[in-house]
């Protein structure tokens, strides 16, 4: 553009911008990425979509394996009245996902599952699926205490220890999960102070001055507008 | 490989979408210029609910929200990128560390920030002339101070007027209530003499205008507003300069390279690379504006070299890379054991602390130079990956036992959800002129382009500040009855201070001043080399306050693009 040219949108953009000017629309969305189904959408690119689906194709875990880590998990988190066990709440497809996800992980359990094998082979003569509950637990009694554990059986404690974290993230993180765990969030909502009783309980008060800043929620969906000191007027 | 196609011609041409960009693209459109804005990410629009990562659960994903080599603040954060960019690499020198945050995507990084949208005050432009350190900025509070108004009331940011030395104030929207955990700290912080007060965030609490939506107190800032309710370069500043007709175009997925003269040395243009087809191209303009982050704008003058600039466009001082400089941050947690088996309810919140504390202290009793503020997070977070791990550890501090299985682990993890508060510290470093990115003579990334390689290290300015930040984070703690978890790191681990680039405030690679000599960029951000070319992103500044960056990237951009309007009115460009 030579300075003539310049000038002259300069000033045809002072009168008229927002009336003749042609902008350029939006560019539109890319399409919707075409998925094989196994995934949700979620906000994915589709670089994301192709790595997950990749993903989500490998199997790691044989079905011994899988076997075990699912009555691990629910020796770990068991159902109880109200809520199921972290079986029911998808834990084994999470971590069996979780492991092709972040690929360090896939040795320390593949190891730890058959650690446990072996550890239950000595003590009863058999593989840990095929321990009675009884022998599962006294197992599990050995390595679920950090501060308690055998020299002998750090090796056990660390899986344990793995095991009980992908169990209970799988599980908080599920929707049976967050129910458990009683988040009430992440829907629409309009914040407007810590309840009155739960104030009471902890000792604590708004301070006046305080609050009188804050917004009123009321009035919310009224344009905002100041004076030249910056007083809100609405 | 050759250029494709006759050059398309504009105004000006603007390199990069986040904050500077994007408020470049509506003032220079608005005023009826011709611009090319040049993204090296994907088009992004927040409300697009095929990108949408707000309010999905986190069984919505097979990971549950962990992070990737996509996206490294969690997968449903709305940053494309993170610490390291596949096929774009930098490297570093002399055994020094600088961790580098990109995001590839219209808006850029103001897509995720924590919205914290801080004024620098009177003595942040002036700290040499209080303390000896650094340098002066060319320009004061007054001059800018109309423009911060200006961004205050263009985009919305909630607040209270305080009358506070060097914390300025503007026209704030109102705050929100503190939520349980930020009651906790201010009396945490009242009892350690520390002041507290409403935070600064440029989310709406209260309507602006018709374009944008009200927040709804999702807490997911991070995730980009789908209504428009938080500050996004897109949604805020391009999206509606699209709309009142600016004549724009979007070139997206292009990543600049270099920018190119004319046979008298001035810029002609840019030379971009299409990431799609791996095609370069040229675009010309009377004007071009770098807009592409500190760093990346640093890196595209270094590698703009010509006979008339053997060493880059705008570099005869030697400068362009040095005086890089990033926030200093430390951070802490607490177990509040007042807080154990607490009622639930939705305290989401907005996205980000609702309070915290400007700097309060006293330099002529302190062992180091400058200040910081601090922000505190806590609260019901919903679950994600990472959430149960050690899911009782805190039992060690009430006496009970660690570890174990079954029904007792359900109980543990209500026990505690919500007992834990965190206390964060955000620092001035001292900008050097011996902390730079430079281009690696010898590493290309996979367009081709010579990448930068950084030199940084701290001095005893920053570690005795992030020392005082863990002294103030355990006053703290100890005055809310809490139980300081973890030990106050030591000397030798810096006290505690994050690896330089870790807060992503990175500013002063093209930092501004009167005398071509000791600066790239003059007090409207202009090169002094070339006077048809500007940078408005972090890049000019010359130093970083105990504040973030962005409000006072906005406002200077908007100040620089006023100028540029105005020479090209007068003919001058």
């Amino acid at each position: 553009m030579n300075r003539r040219e310049t000038i002259k949108s300069l000033l045809l953009g002072s009168m008229a911008a927002g009336l003749t000017l042609q902008g350029c629309a939006p560019n539109p969305a890319e399409e919707p990425p075409v998925t094989t189904g196994k995934l949700q959408v979620y906000g994915r690119t589709p670089e994301e979509i192709a790595y997950d689906e990749k993903l989500l194709e490998e199997t790691y875990f044989n079905e011994h394996e899988l076997s075990t880590i699912a009555v691990l998990c629910d020796l770990i988190l068991p159902a109880n009245d109200q809520f199921g066990a972290a079986t029911d709440a998808g834990v084994v497809d999470f971590i069996a996902f979780i492991v092709k996800d972040m690929p360090a992980k896939k040795i320390p359990l593949r190891g730890g599952l058959m650690w446990l094998d072996n550890f239950a082979t000595k003590s009863y003569g058999k593989q840990f699926i095929a321990c009675s509950i009884d022998e599962q637990k006294a197992i599990c009694d050995q390595i679920a205490y950090p501060n308690k554990t055998a020299a002998e059986l750090k090796q056990g404690e660390k899986f344990f220890s793995e095991m009980r974290n992908l169990t209970l993230t799988g599980y908080y993180t599920s929707k049976m999960g967050i129910e458990d765990l009683g988040y009430k969030g992440n829907t629409p909502n309009v914040w407007d102070g810590v309840p009155e009783d739960v104030l009471q309980k902890h000792g604590l008060a708004y301070d006046e001055a305080w609050i009188a800043k804050c917004v009123d929620q009321s009035k919310r969906a009224d344009i905002a507008t100041w004076d030249d000191q910056g007083n809100l007027l609405s | 490989m050759h250029i494709t196609k006759a050059p398309e011609s504009f105004d000006v041409i603007i390199v990069g979408s986040g904050a500077g960009g994007g408020m470049a693209t509506k003032i220079l459109s608005e005023a009826g210029l011709k611009v090319a804005v040049v993204e090296a990410g994907p088009y992004f629009d927040p409300k697009d609910p095929v990108t949408q990562t707000q309010l999905k659960w986190p069984y919505e994903s097979p990971r549950r929200g962990a992070s990737t080599d996509f996206r490294h603040f969690g997968e449903m954060d709305m940053a494309y990128g993170g610490w390291s960019l596949k096929g774009e690499p930098y490297t570093k020198k002399n055994g020094t560390e600088f961790n580098w945050f990109r995001s590839r995507m219209l808006g850029g990084r103001t897509n995720h920030w924590g919205r914290i949208s801080l004024r620098f005050g009177e003595r942040d432009f002036k700290h040499k002339s209080y303390d000896g350190l650094g340098e002066d900025w060319p320009i004061s509070y007054e001059d800018v101070k109309p423009y911060y108004d200006k961004v205050d009331k263009l985009i919305g940011v909630f607040g209270t007027k305080e009358n506070l030395p060097n914390e300025p104030d503007g026209f704030f929207l109102p705050p929100p209530k503190p939520r349980l955990h930020e009651l906790y700290y201010i009396k945490g912080a009242k009892k350690a003499n520390i002041p507290v007060i409403p935070s600064r965030l440029s989310i709406l609490t209260k309507k602006i205008n018709e374009d944008r939506g009200v927040c709804f107190y999702c807490s997911q800032c991070n995730r980009s507003c789908s209504v428009y309710a938080d500050f996004s370069a897109g949604s805020c500043l391009i999206f509606p300069a699209q709309k009142n007709g600016g004549q724009i175009s979007l070139y997206t997925d292009a990543m600049v390279r270099e920018v190119v003269v004319d046979d008298k040395g001035r810029a002609k243009g840019v030379v971009y690379i299409d990431k799609k087809t791996r095609q370069e191209h040229q675009l010309n303009a009377t004007v071009v504006v770098l807009a592409a982050s500190a760093c990346s704008s640093a890196r595209i003058l270094l590698n703009s070299k010509s006979t008339y600039h053997k060493n880059g466009l705008g570099n005869s001082s030697g400068l362009i890379g040095k005086y890089l400089h990033d926030s200093t941050g430390a951070g802490r947690s607490a177990f509040v054991p007042a807080m154990m088996n607490r009622k639930t309810y939705n305290e989401d919140g907005v996205g980000g602390m609702h309070v915290y504390s400007p700097w309060w202290g006293d330099h002529s009793k302190l062992d180091f130079p400058r200040g910081y503020h601090t922000e505190v997070w806590g609260g019901f977070g919903m679950p994600s990956y990472g959430f149960g791990f050690n899911p009782n550890s805190l039992n060690e501090h009430i006496g009970a036992e660690v570890g174990g299985y079954g029904e007792p682990l359900r109980e543990d993890v209500k026990k505690f959800y919500g007992s834990v508060i965190g206390i964060v510290g955000r620092g001035e470093c001292i900008a050097r002129e011996d902390n730079y990115c430079e281009i690696d003579p010898n590493v290309v990334d996979e367009w081709g382009i010579p990448v930068l390689r950084f030199n940084y290290t701290w001095s005893d300015h920053e570690r005795l500040q992030a020392k005082h930040m863990h002294e103030s984070f355990e006053e703290i703690f100890d005055g809310m009855g809490a139980v300081v978890l973890g030990s106050k790191p030591g000397k030798e681990q810096d006290y505690g201070l994050t690896k330089p680039g870790e807060i992503i405030h990175e500013v002063g690679t093209t930092r501004m001043g009167d005398d071509p000599k000791t600066s790239v960029t003059n007090s409207m951000m202009r090169l002094h080399d070339v006077d048809n070319v500007y940078v408005v992103d972090g890049g000019p500044f010359v130093s970083q306050a105990d504040k973030n960056p962005t409000w006072t990237i906005l406002a200077l951009a908007w100040r620089t693009c006023d100028h540029i309007v105005n020479e090209l009115k007068k003919q001058n460009l």
